[in-house]
């Protein structure tokens, strides 16, 4: 994957996280090191503690790195960037704003006009298969829904970088499976570099490029497998006898972590 | 909505007026059955002869008297509880130094009952409207002071997080994600600095005021007028009730985006 044509977008130098606990020190990630390139699916699976949260909050911006940095086109990331878009598992929308209005938040921030903003937000309104409740509240939306309209949001403030920290992760199996498929497709239009955290194996195959496995306390990188299977991946992918040997490669790896853990 | 929906709720809209209305007729058996009661009876007299104390009252004179000057008296220490105790609230959710300072003062008097303090009051500001004034101001001011402090302290920091990835600043996030999230808390402390405004009434008129529901009731207990007397508790009861539905309207316009367990 990468290819010396292609070109590095993020850059993961050495980052060592430890937080300051009750009882002593936790060291959350331990000298990881990663370049993503641009355009890039990057899917990273690892057990719960293994740091991969953490990792996607010091690429946002929303935490530093005890020591080491990371970099977006070459520059070194310092706090939260409208280039980095992030989608969070408990969806985070504003409950007092439409969806329409959830959707407009980043450009109002960028002080688009608002005649110009309604057009993009009800574009990717629209793109998200959500037309027609552009003037829903959240509340009378469904959890599916939901992270629809973040995914909407995250895409209409224009990013380089989408980060998506277990989006799927609250959803039911259909639901997800369904979101899965429609972020496939857009990631295919606007070839958006996706940085997407799951625990989910057969979620992290079906999306990626390259699957990073994250090695438990303290986090650090343990493998990277490339996904050599080419796009564009449907469900039935998932019967693909490549697939299913992936799955099992991947799966055992990761259930080694979940063993290391539980000691 | 289709045509059942709205039957149906309809249908409930009708329900519950009826059974408010069930409420209050057996309200009105309780009081009769009470005001038959030979001991009973000398409290709590029926209707009949509760309602002329309207007019007894209005011909001495005071009736609307006591209730202006008690109106002003709520209104005016509510509203300088109010607009003491936002301030404060937001300075105790973003300076950690003045809730550890302020919080403990407010729980310690929180559970002082306010006629203790009420001669004290008397002491400094004199007799009047002034000092019943200042103690309704103190207990409403606490009790809004937490409850807006606790409603920040609550808020979703994902909220946060997802308007600052979004591009937000500081000013941005005060603005259109504190202010908003905290909009419920307000309303609901707006709800308990009413109530303690009202229940603090009888305390705040201690202070030797001229005039109010209050002191009515202090001083009629004096002569044991108990027809007038208990006119001006139901009286009180009426007061409370309507302010809580105006704040039930304005809840409903302001938070109406809000996800309610029912």
């Amino acid at each position: 994957m990468a290819g010396e044509d292609k070109l590095v977008k993020l850059k993961i130098d050495n980052v060592y996280k430890e937080y300051q606990g009750r009882n002593g020190k936790t060291v959350a990630l331990n000298g990881v090191n990663l370049d993503i390139m641009e355009n890039e699916f990057i899917c990273v699976v690892g057990p719960s503690g293994c740091g991969k949260s953490t990792l996607l909050n010091i690429i946002a911006g929303l935490l530093e790195p005890t020591s080491g940095a990371a970099y977006l086109d070459g520059k070194q990331i310092e706090g939260t960037g409208v280039e980095r878009g992030v989608v969070f598992q408990q969806y985070a929308l504003f409950p007092w704003r439409t969806v329409i209005k959830n959707v407009m938040f980043g450009l109002e921030m960028k002080k688009t006009p608002k005649e110009e903003a309604e057009k993009i937000a009800r574009k990717y309104i629209e793109a998200v298969g959500l037309k027609g409740f552009e003037n829903a509240y959240p509340k009378e939306l469904s959890g599916g829904m939901k992270q629809r309209v973040a995914i909407a949001r995250a895409y209409a403030a224009n990013p380089e970088v989408l980060l998506l920290d277990e989006p799927f992760g609250a959803l039911d199996a259909q639901t997800r499976v369904q979101l899965q498929t429609e972020l496939l497709n857009t990631w295919e239009q606007e070839k958006k570099t996706c940085f997407f955290i799951t625990h989910d194996v057969d979620e992290a195959i079906i999306l990626a490029q390259r699957v990073i496995i994250m090695s438990a306390r303290p986090g650090r990188i343990k493998r990277i497998v490339n996904i050599d299977i080419p796009y564009p991946r449907t469900q039935e992918t998932k019967s693909d006898a490549r697939f299913l040997e992936l799955k099992a490669e991947i799966w055992n790896e990761v259930y080694q972590e979940f063993l290391e853990v539980k000691k | 909505m289709s045509d059942e929906t709205t039957k149906k709720k309809k249908k409930a809209a009708i329900n519950d007026k009826v059974w408010l209305l069930i409420s209050l007729c057996a309200a009105l058996i309780v009081w009769y059955l009470l005001s038959l009661g030979k001991a009973t009876g000398r409290s709590f007299p029926f209707v009949h002869k509760v309602l002329p104390a309207v007019g007894t009252m209005n011909e001495r004179g005071v009736f609307w008297k006591d209730i202006q000057s008690s109106m002003l008296c709520v209104a005016a220490g509510f509203g300088l509880g109010f607009i003491t105790a936002l301030p404060i609230a937001f300075l105790m959710a973003w300076y950690t130094p003045v809730q550890k300072i302020i919080e403990p003062w407010i729980n310690f008097i929180r559970n002082i009952p306010a006629l203790a303090y009420a001669p004290l009051l008397v002491i400094t500001f004199g007799v009047g409207q002034k000092p019943a004034i200042i103690l309704i101001w103190i207990c409403t001011f606490m009790t809004m002071s937490i409850t807006i402090y606790q409603g920040i302290k609550n808020i979703d920091v994902t909220l946060i997080k997802a308007a600052r990835v979004l591009g937000a600043n500081d000013f941005d996030i005060f603005m259109k994600i504190i202010c908003p999230a905290t909009v419920p808390f307000i309303i609901t402390a707006i709800r308990l600095g009413l109530s303690a405004a009202l229940t603090t009434l009888l305390a705040a008129e201690s202070t030797g005021a001229q005039a109010g529901i209050g002191m009515r009731i202090r001083s009629l207990s004096n002569s044991f007028e108990s027809a007038p007397m208990l006119m001006y508790i139901i009286l009180l009861g009426i007061i409370g009730l309507i302010l809580v539905k105006v704040i039930d309207i304005i809840e409903r316009k302001l938070t109406g985006w809000q996800e309610k367990i029912s």
